[in-house]
């Protein structure tokens, strides 16, 4: 079964608050494999939480 | 306990006021939680004797006096499932699960990182999240709970922290493309 980008996004935001399934990571990575636009989204996800933990590291 | 100690404590509340307030949208709380870090801390130095960094040590006794904050808002305001119309999120895909606008690689990520702007535009796009929303999700990554511990002191199950979680995190990257990467 191939998910849609929608399902695919869930599961990159869930892939950072848990640990996914087995099925469920065959299936993102196969959508990740043909999808720039996931593939990008998921970069971002990791650069907010990068940037969360930067927001407050020095004083302004 | 010197003058000194109080005065470099003091030092440090402006920018505690600032953590503290973006954790909390609410002034108010924002200044119990850090008063009473104050006085936790003016009550303990010798707890803080042989570690290096006073701002460091001051946040951690912070952080605690926020989840408290929030455990009391819970118990005194307990809300039933999600609370907030979730149209925002399904209107980031067509009715095909295709995204409404493709995300593009952003140019450079890294470097903005080291931009006050930058993360001056965060914190707006963080304000603009609906409360509930950015409650969890900065539980979640600013103060680094596990999920686990959010439901818990939140009273929601796994699967709502999850959706208000996914939530967070697909407004903040599309109003920071917007405000940032794509101006």
């Amino acid at each position: 079964m191939n998910l849609s980008c929608k399902e695919a996004s869930r599961l990159m935001s869930q892939a950072e608050d848990r640990k996914l399934s087995q099925g469920e990571r065959v299936m993102l990575t196969a959508h990740l494999a043909v999808c720039r636009a996931c593939r990008a989204a998921a970069d971002q996800f990791q650069h907010l939480r990068r940037a969360l933990r930067r927001l407050f590291d020095e004083p302004r | 306990m010197s003058a000194d100690f109080h005065a470099q404590l003091e030092v440090l509340r402006p920018y505690l006021l600032r953590y503290a307030a973006v954790e909390l949208r609410n002034r108010e709380v924002a200044e119990d939680c850090v008063q009473e870090a104050l006085v936790a801390a003016l009550a303990a130095p010798a707890s803080f004797e042989g570690r290096s960094n006073l701002r460091t040590w001051l946040t951690g006794i912070l952080k605690h006096k926020i989840v408290d904050a929030i455990r009391r808002q819970s118990r005194e305001r307990p809300v039933e499932g999600l609370e907030e119309d979730m149209g925002d999120l399904d209107a980031l895909f067509d009715d095909t699960g295709h995204w409404a606008d493709r995300p593009q690689p952003w140019d450079d990520p890294d470097a903005a990182l080291h931009q006050k702007q930058f993360l001056a535009a965060l914190e707006a796009c963080l304000g603009g999240l609906p409360p509930r929303t950015a409650q969890v999700f900065m539980l979640r990554e600013h103060l680094g709970l596990e999920t686990a511990e959010i439901c818990k002191e939140l009273g929601l199950t796994s699967t709502n922290c999850w959706v208000l979680l996914y939530r967070a995190r697909m407004l903040l990257r599309k109003c920071l493309e917007k405000n940032w990467f794509r101006r």
